[in-house]
This record gives C-alpha cells, sequence and structure tokens, in this order.
C-alpha cells in the first residue's frame, strides 16, 4: 500500500469502515499502561536508581547467585522431563482410542485450574518421608521432599499441561500420507516417529518447554511448601525476593526482581532463536 | 489420490490384515502415560480430600465452620468479583480492537497484553509494593490521605488483575481474528451504529470463547497465592484469601484443616474442569480454532 507509493510510513493502519478504532486503542493502552506497562517501568526505574555498582552489589551475594543457580538448573530439569512426558501424553491422547482418554484428556488442565498452595501442601505431603509415596522411597534412601528434587517435582506438576496444550494440536494436523508411505517402505514405527513426526512436532515442543520453563522460573506457591527452603540449595529465587520484602529490605528485592525479569527474557529469547533454526532447517 | 479405508496393514505381503497381534507398542505407551498422569495428576487431588476427611465427616465440617474460614471465602469472592469483569471488559475492548483492525504495533500490543505469563506472580506484588507499599512511588502521598492499598483489599485485587491479565483477552483476540469481519462489516452497511454491532453481532461471536476465557480467569483470580501472598500482610481473618488460609493453617500444623479449606479450592478446580470439558466438547471447533492458532504463534 503505503510501500507501493514509495515511502513507508512508520505508523500505519488499514482502512476499515467498522467504527470505534481510535476508543478501543485509547482505552487498551491506557489500562495496559496502568496494569502492566506502567508497574514494571517503575521496578526498572527503581533499579535504575539503584546505580550499576548497587545493582551488582546486590546481585553479588553469595545467596542470590546459589538461588539464581537453584531456580535455573531446576526449572531447566523440570521443563526436560516434562518435555519427554508431555509429548507421551500428547501423542497417547491424540493419536490411540481407549476407554477413560477423554477423562484423562480433561485432566491434564488441572494444574491449570487448582490453586498453587493446594498442589504444594498435596505434593509435600505425599513426597513427606512418611506420606502416600514418600514412604515407598523412604527405603530405597530417596529423599523427595525438602530437598532440590521436591523443587523438580513441584515445577513438573504446574508446567505439564504448557507442554501437552502446546503440542497436541500439532500432532492432531500431522498429515498421515508421509507415515504411511514410510511405513509401506519398511520403516519401524520407531523410525517414523524419529524422523519424520518428531521433526513436525519440535517447533511446538520447543514452544510449550519455552512457556513451561518461564511458569517454573516464576513459580513460588506450589514450591514453598516442598522445597525445604534452604538458601543455595533449595531456596528459589521468587523466595528470597519475598524474604526480603519480608525485611523491608525493597532495593535487595527490586534488584533480584529485575533480574529474574532479565533472565527469564534471555531464555525466551534463546529459545525463539533456537525454534527459527529448527523451522529453517526443516522448511517447516 | 485414492483415498483407501483400509488399515495399511491390509497391504503388506506377510501381514495378514485377520490375525492382528496385540498392539503391544501402543499399549505400553498409552500405560507409561496414564502412570505418569496418575502419579503426577491424580494422587495429589486425591490426597487433598483423603487429609481432609481423615479425622471424620464431623471434624472436616468443624474445621470449615470457622468464621476465619467465612471470612476467606468472602475475601475471595470480592477480589474474583472486581478482577474477573475488570479483565472481561478489557479483553473485549482490546479483542476490538486488535482483532477487527490492521495496524502497525499490533503484534507489539499482543506480546504486551501476554506478559504477564511470563512473569512471576512474585514480582506482580512486588510491582504493587514498589508502586503503593510505604517507601513506594504514591507510599507517602497515599500515606497523607490515609489510604491504605498494601497489607488491604485494595491491593490484592489489583495484584491479581495483574497477574490474570491475559486470561480473557488471549482467549478471545485469537478467535475474534479468526472469524473475520465480513458480519460486521455487512451491519455497517446496513445502518448499524458501533454499540449495535458490537452487542448484536460481534458479542454473541464470541461468547463462548469469552465464557471459556472467564473460567480459567476466574479459577486463577480466585487461587492465585504468590502475587497476593506478598501484598496481603497474611492478617489472618482479615486479609486473607482461602489460599492464604490454607498456609497460615498448614504452616501452625492444622494439616487436616488446612486440607479442609483447601478441599474447598479443590472443588471449584474440578468444578472449572467439568465446565471447560463440557465447553470444549460442545463448541469443539471454535475452541480449537483458537488453540490451533496460539500453537502457531
Amino acid at each position: 500500500m503505503s510501500a507501493t507509493l514509495g515511502r513507508r510510513r512508520i505508523l500505519w493502519r488499514k482502512p476499515s469502515i467498522l467504527p470505534g478504532f481510535a476508543p478501543s486503542l485509547t482505552i487498551t493502552l491506557v489500562w495496559l499502561g496502568v496494569i502492566v506497562v506502567g508497574p514494571l517501568g517503575v521496578m526498572l526505574w527503581f533499579t535504575a536508581g539503584l546505580g550499576w555498582r548497587g545493582f551488582f552489589s546486590i546481585l553479588a551475594h553469595p545467596r542470590v547467585i546459589g538461588d539464581l543457580f537453584v531456580s535455573l538448573w531446576t526449572a531447566f530439569a523440570a521443563s526436560l522431563v516434562n518435555a519427554f512426558f508431555g509429548l507421551l501424553v500428547a501423542w497417547v491422547l491424540t493419536r490411540y482410542r481407549f476407554p477413560g482418554r477423554r477423562l484423562a484428556d480433561a485432566l491434564v488442565d488441572l494444574p491449570f485450574a487448582l490453586p498453587t498452595a493446594v498442589a504444594g501442601i498435596a505434593l509435600s505431603t505425599l513426597y513427606a518421608p512418611n506420606g502416600w509415596i514418600g514412604h515407598v522411597l523412604a527405603p530405597l534412601r530417596i529423599t523427595i521432599a525438602f530437598t532440590p528434587a521436591g523443587i523438580v517435582v513441584a515445577m513438573m506438576f504446574v508446567s505439564l499441561p504448557f507442554i501437552v496444550r502446546t503440542v497436541q494440536p500439532v500432532i492432531e494436523d500431522l498429515e498421515a500420507e508421509q507415515e504411511e508411505a514410510a511405513k509401506l517402505m519398511g520403516a519401524t514405527d520407531f523410525d517414523i516417529f524419529r524422523r519424520i513426526s518428531l521433526p513436525a512436532i519440535m517447533p511446538a515442543l520447543l514452544t510449550g518447554f519455552a512457556l513451561a520453563l518461564a511458569r517454573c522460573l516464576g513459580e513460588y506457591g506450589s514450591i514453598i511448601f516442598i522445597a525445604g527452603n534452604k538458601p543455595m540449595i533449595s531456596e528459589i529465587l521468587p523466595l528470597l525476593i519475598v524474604a526480603k520484602l519480608d525485611q523491608f529490605d525493597y532495593q535487595g528485592a527490586t534488584a533480584i526482581g529485575t533480574l529474574m525479569l532479565m533472565v527469564s527474557f534471555l531464555l525466551l529469547l534463546a529459545i525463539n532463536l533456537l525454534q527459527a533454526w529448527v523451522r529453517r532447517r526443516h522448511g517447516g | 489420490m485414492a483415498v483407501s479405508t483400509q488399515p495399511i496393514e491390509a497391504y503388506l505381503v506377510n501381514k495378514p490384515a485377520r490375525e492382528k497381534p496385540f498392539p503391544w507398542g501402543p499399549a505400553l505407551l498409552i500405560t507409561t502415560a496414564l502412570g505418569f498422569m496418575a502419579l503426577f495428576l491424580v494422587l495429589p487431588l486425591l490426597i487433598v480430600f483423603s487429609e481432609a476427611l481423615s479425622a471424620g465427616l464431623a471434624e472436616y465440617l468443624a474445621a470449615l465452620d470457622d468464621p476465619n474460614v467465612f471470612s476467606a471465602i468472602w475475601i475471595t469472592l470480592i477480589i474474583a468479583a472486581i478482577a474477573v469483569p475488570a479483565n472481561v471488559v478489557f479483553g473485549v475492548i482490546a479483542a476490538w480492537c486488535i482483532a477487527r483492525f490492521e495496524f502497525s504495533g499490533r503484534n507489539l500490543l499482543i506480546t504486551l497484553i501476554d506478559l504477564p505469563f511470563s512473569i512471576s506472580p512474585v514480582i506482580a506484588g512486588l510491582l504493587e509494593v514498589l508502586l503503593f507499599g510505604l517507601n513506594g512511588l504514591l507510599g507517602p502521598w497515599l500515606g497523607n490521605h490515609n489510604i491504605q492499598i498494601i497489607f488491604a483489599l485494595p491491593g490484592m485485587v489489583l495484584a491479581t488483575t495483574f497477574v490474570t491479565f491475559p486470561f480473557v483477552a488471549r482467549e478471545i483476540i485469537p478467535l475474534a481474528q479468526e472469524q473475520g469481519n465480513d458480519e460486521e462489516e455487512a451491519a455497517v452497511t446496513l445502518g448499524a451504529s458501533g454499540f449495535q454491532i458490537f452487542w448484536r453481532v460481534s458479542l454473541p461471536k464470541l461468547r463462548w470463547g469469552l465464557l471459556y476465557g472467564v473460567l480459567l480467569c476466574n479459577a486463577r483470580a480466585m487461587g492465585e497465592f504468590g502475587a497476593v501472598s506478598v501484598v496481603s500482610g497474611k492478617i489472618y481473618g482479615l486479609t486473607d484469601t482461602l489460599s492464604l488460609a490454607v498456609e497460615s493453617l498448614y504452616d501452625s500444623y492444622e494439616i487436616q484443616a488446612a486440607f479442609a479449606v483447601a478441599s474447598l479450592l479443590a472443588m471449584l478446580a474440578l468444578v472449572t474442569l467439568v465446565l471447560k470439558a463440557a465447553l470444549e466438547w460442545r463448541h469443539r471447533d471454535e475452541l480449537h480454532a483458537v488453540r490451533r492458532k496460539k500453537a502457531a504463534t
């Protein structure tokens, strides 16, 4: 349009006969600004007020670095395990017909619907040394509750639906022709999955992984009950923010909050780049 | 291409279609998937009710018959009653703007709306503290005018609104984009006013997606923990929501009572899941279009 005229306008709008563009855009922007962008801006402004030196002197504290490390590795572990099981669940729910499939499909969304505090006390009771699962694992010398493994379990619970629900529609849409052709040419089921289905699912799986990772990094409610909360071992960054706020250390909380924002945006950016690379490679 | 309804095995020479062996591979996959779900999803749900009823029904009801629990229910309902309608109104307006018009910066706008999804609820609470807390940006002014936002209901409502911000908008924007503008444009040419188009044409088209978004938004608003816990001050019986009451009781070793309150929230979750499944089943095509579109972005 405007490009064909030889100059591109930075702001453009396709003409429409529908009314209400200006008021709806204004309300959207104002509401977004008041609830989301404004408060985030205030946090960044407070962080800027600390100066680089102040910012880094808060972050250089061993407890902050230790907790960041705990948050990162547990979130990665939980999202990786869930990428496997989430893909399995999504595959089984879309590809096979078996009794109870609809019930199982509805149940996948339980972590979306169940409040995190409820999940937290339920998981910590299940995995405590005398709990239903804990007492089975205790003779094997495996403890999950009040260790970093407990954090991973809680993160897996809250992030499972992100992977299943992102991958499921893609599996539903897979074309049968390629798989059938491969089967006629003698490929095994596993080969067909690995060579044909998986590459097509991969971009969606990465998206699901990214969503799960973001959720795991930010999760608080379900983790604090099961984690043990020992600094640098089983304490996550969001809990450290709460601890700082309880001591009215606003500067510390702000700096760590900004750090968390930066980390999650860097991770999401990295996964977007990875995804673009996968799409290019498989021509998807 | 000719489409055959016969299974592919029928064409393979050494695999007669009639003697189909038991499908060991699929059976193994199904068992593993269901076992995983039983362990990770069903057991946590079961233990909530099992622990809540561990001392018998009388004790269960006694734990719930407590003024602090009633106040927690009340506060939870108030928060949801403000945050959910606010997000519905915003979602509908944002969907009108983003789906009905094409303009530059649309994708940026969608990204900004999605932002709260990838921000920790604890940070959501922190933001309200930085704005309205004693040492916050507006703290001194609020103090002079005797307005309390942090450690009181308004802060909890704001934090919940932040956390649930994308829930409704994210359901109906893709749906509205998928449906297109044909009906609306026809209405304009027939002389309908903006409000008539909105009430008679657009809103009915979106109603199921809207209901779906409201369902998810409500579940999150009633169950939110991290954001609310930061701004509530945790005054038991005064600013405790149901989720916070669960924590208070659990931390003071009243385990059975904690699970009794938790069972109320678990029932809310189950009702949400049933309604959601019913909606998905009845309006499969519409809602699936949304899922697909979301997965593609």
